[in-house]
């Protein structure tokens, strides 16, 4: 097949009135060859899913094409009708989403669900639709086809989940794909596995794919060429080594600059022998049990047999993929939850089952800052009544307060004029420095950020990390740093800790952990993260 | 070096545009208040004692015009433009009347229910410890059914003003607890209220700050829902004689008195149950209204 796959020309996507910007999409140009991986990279509001979704003709009514055209193998999808569009979608162009668990119907059995593809398409037989999908269950290497044709997608993992999704746009040998973001919710072993899936499968059948991320190891990993959009323009396009060791736009230099090494760089030590150990565990353990009325009670233990120490002015980090523990090692710390057992030192004193009473003269000493900074920060109150609460509960009087949130919010680069402002005024990053300030109006001693960065874009990602990394020097504090992102826990953390099901398989200094791993998931672990062994354009 | 500080957004019109742009708000509120207005100024639309009794002028249909003879001899004709019931006295003058003593009921029993429930449901929905026994208690009053478990309760200390209220607010309760608990459920989980935790606030201070304000929106509606049966609960009760006692003119008192005559003298039900229809329709519209409005809508981001 001559000519390419997608080819998109000049298109142009409106905004609704009230929107930041007049085009969503401004004058968007490339093309995806057969057996080409493109990737669109850009931050989030770029325009990135919606010129996806455009593809396939699923944009929302208030999202008009004015202008362009988008040429899928020679026909122009602007303008075509909805019957021609549904003929096209799974059988000449298909897409898989980000969320696998809302991107399948909850309530159909998988092997329905691929069924109906083949039933709206095709005239096969059932014997012959069924013996069709599990040849391609194989081929997404599920194991046990008959059992998962049956299963609810509940049933499934996040990855099994991601591979139904890919059955089901691939079964019927589309020429296009379109990924949008597939692998973001998925962990780092997962997501290595799902993206070498896509490459065998499109090299197998020499299709075309769309592949949006926002992920720079994954476009490192899996990308033939690289288009790099802000703000709904094309600002760069080539291929994945132009554009990743040397980028000629500003925009894309200071987008890879931003992107943390895998190597952590050279610190020098950050807290000496001689300095306080402000927190220790000792075989720190949380167990969550169901009791069943009619037996089958089930314990799961959350964490088990944690023992880490901080020092002052350290950073731990704890690195581990979802349900590893971490989050539950963390509330545990902050006595947001409750160990079943072990003990918390925190400057000695030890309060894993402490009561309420003669804990809260504790608490100050120990702030967190949450993963999602859209819902940290109460949207009734002002960001100044969020910050100044927390002294205000230790008997600091209200002007005393609101003098020292001024000084943090210079603390943090924001003006502090902006105390008076709702959280909704404020951008994604921003919102994470107000709850970073939050967190040091307490003057704690410990400081745990609960994924703190992994909501954010990179760009906005670097900011925070260098803010942070300030802070803790100035302020010469204990972070407790937990991640599942390995770049950042390499670029500002003086010890890691890996985690896995509950337990720390692994602990050390970072140069130690990240240059030899000795444990075997930790070796794992490494090898899966995306984008490895690719030297990105230094700042 | 200070770097930032968000523009004053633009953001949507406020809460009360919005609601004054809906039209079941508008036309909802705007019947409520007429009637409540002829309720409060019942004594300027009609000089006739809704108690006072004329049998020779029972039973007359609308548009009777009695004529008598005042002190100085003048002649003054009476109108009764919704006429008379089986004891002479004037329908309007005791429809006028009685919008008072629905509304009281109404909006009192509203109330009432709202600041109990609220109180429990914030407890119950925060305190794991009380869930349980709290929502067995719920469940139990709510499996009774809702008139016989207030006529159960006028019966035990007599009919009254306050009886009526208390009887007819405590069915209503469990309703709002419930909405309540779902609400303080999910909130509880957010990690905004686990910061001011974080922080040192005492519970009671994160229940008033940071929970109760996110349970109004979805309470004021269940608050007109409440007004309008409530409302229609005191005519039931009324009319099957276990309301308020029959000296005080109510909708459900007339028309509980106009039941044997229904076939013969119509108008003794069809005015006081016009207006009672009218009532609950204006508040039943005015809490959709409100539910569209000021239901918060999951916003998608893309």
């Amino acid at each position: 097949m001559t000519g390419p796959v997608l080819e998109i020309r000049g298109l142009r996507i409106a905004l609704p009135k009230d929107g930041d910007r007049a085009e969503a999409v401004s004058d968007v140009s490339f093309s995806v060859a057969a057996g080409e991986i493109v990737c669109l990279v850009g931050e989030s509001g770029s325009g990135k899913s919606v010129i996806a979704f455009s593809a396939m003709g699923l944009l929302p009514k208030t999202l008009p094409i004015t202008a362009g055209a988008i040429e899928l193998q020679g026909e122009n999808l602007v303008g075509a009708t909805e019957l021609r569009l549904r003929e096209l979608r799974c059988t000449r162009m298909g897409m898989i989403f980000q969320e696998p668990m809302t991107a399948l119907n909850p309530v159909m059995r998988c092997g329905d669900q691929i069924d109906e593809v083949l039933r709206e398409h095709t005239r096969l037989s059932a014997a012959e639709r069924r013996a069709k999908i599990i040849a391609m269950i194989e081929q997404v290497h599920l194991p046990d086809p008959a059992r998962m044709v049956g299963s609810f997608p509940h049933q499934l993992s996040g990855g099994q989940r991601q591979r139904i999704m890919i059955a089901m746009a691939l079964i019927l040998g589309p020429s296009l794909l379109i990924a949008d973001e597939p692998t973001t919710a998925l962990d780092v072993t997962t997501q290595a596995q799902t993206l070498k899936l896509i490459k065998e499968l499109q090299r197998d059948r020499g299709t075309g794919v769309l592949f949006i991320t926002h992920d720079f190891g994954v476009v490192a990993e899996i990308a033939d060429r690289v288009a790099v959009l802000k703000y709904g323009e094309l600002v760069e396009m080539g291929t994945t080594a132009q554009i990743l060791s040397a980028p000629q736009h500003p925009y894309t230099q200071m987008l890879i600059a931003s992107v943390p090494s895998h190597t952590p760089p050279a610190r020098a030590p950050a807290a000496g022998a001689g300095d306080a150990i402000v927190l220790r565990t000792e075989a720190l353990a949380k167990t969550y049990s169901t009791t069943g009325l009619f037996g089958g009670a089930r314990k799961v233990d959350a964490a088990r047999d944690v023992s880490i120490e901080i020092r002052k002015g350290e950073t731990l980090g704890i690195v581990g993929e979802s349900g590893s523990g971490k989050s539950t090692v963390a509330r545990c710390i902050a006595r947001l939850i409750d160990p079943s057992s072990g003990k918390i030192l925190l400057a000695g004193t030890d309060i894993a089952s402490m009561p309420a009473g003669r804990l809260r003269a504790l608490r100050r000493k120990v702030q967190i800052v949450f993963q999602d900074p859209y819902r940290s920060l109460n949207p009734r109150r002002t960001v100044g009544e969020s910050i100044i609460e927390g002294p205000m509960n230790y008997g600091l009087a209200r002007h005393e307060a609101l003098e020292r949130s001024r000084k943090l919010m210079e603390l943090v680069r924001l003006d502090p004029v902006a105390l008076e402002r709702y959280p909704h005024q404020f951008s994604g990053g921003q919102r994470q420095r107000i709850c970073i300030a939050r967190a040091l109006a307490m003057e704690p001693e410990l400081l745990i950020a609960d994924e703190a960065v992994s909501a954010l874009d990179v760009s906005v990602q670097a900011q925070v990390l260098k803010l942070l990394e300030e802070i803790r020097r100035s302020l010469h504090l204990a972070v407790l740093f937990i991640t599942h992102d390995l770049r950042v826990a390499a670029q500002i953390c003086d010890k890691v800790a890996v985690m896995s099901k509950g337990r720390v398989v692994e602990y050390g200094p970072a140069e130690q952990v990240f240059g030899s791993p000795q444990h075997e998931y930790t070796r794992a672990l490494f090898d899966a993260a995306p984008g490895r062994r690719f030297k990105f354009a230094a700042a | 070096m200070i770097v930032e500080a968000p523009a004053i957004a633009a953001g949507k019109p406020g809460v009360w545009l919005r609601l004054l742009r809906n039209p079941s708000v508008l036309i909802g509120a705007l019947l409520f208040g007429l009637i409540a207005l002829m309720g409060i100024a019942a004594p300027l639309l009609s000089s006739i004692d809704p108690g006072a009794i004329n049998p020779s002028n029972r039973n007359k249909t609308p548009g009777y015009e009695t004529a008598a003879r005042d002190d100085e001899g003048r002649k003054i004709t009476h109108k009764a433009i919704m006429g008379t019931d089986s004891l002479g006295r004037d329908i309007y003058t005791r429809v006028v009347y009685g919008a008072r003593v629905s509304l009281i009921v109404g909006v009192t029993v509203s109330v009432l229910s709202i600041a109990v429930g609220l109180l429990i449901g914030l407890f119950t929905g925060y305190l794991r410890w009380l869930d349980g026994i709290v929502m067995r208690v719920m469940d139990g009053l709510m499996a009774i059914p809702t008139i016989l478990l207030a006529i159960a309760l006028v019966s035990l200390s007599g009919a009254s003003l306050m009886t009526v209220i208390i009887a007819v607010a405590i069915p209503d309760i469990p309703r709002v607890v419930r909405l309540v608990r779902s609400i303080v459920l999910s909130i509880r989980e957010e990690p905004y209220v686990e910061a001011a935790i974080s922080v040192g606030t005492p519970t009671i201070k994160v229940l008033w700050r940071h929970v109760l304000p996110n349970t109004i929106p979805p309470l004021i509606v269940q608050a007109t829902f409440t007004c309008g049966s409530a409302i229609l609960l005191e005519a039931i009760l009324s009319f099957l004689g276990v309301g308020i006692p029959p000296e005080t003119p109510t909708w459900g008192n007339i028309m509980a008195e106009g039941r044997s005559l229904f076939q013969v003298y119509p108008h003794n039900i069809l005015f006081p149950g016009a207006f009672l229809t009218l009532t609950v329709l204006a508040i039943n519209m005015l809490g959709d209204g409100l539910r569209d409005t000021l239901d918060p809508r999951m916003s998608k981001r893309l």
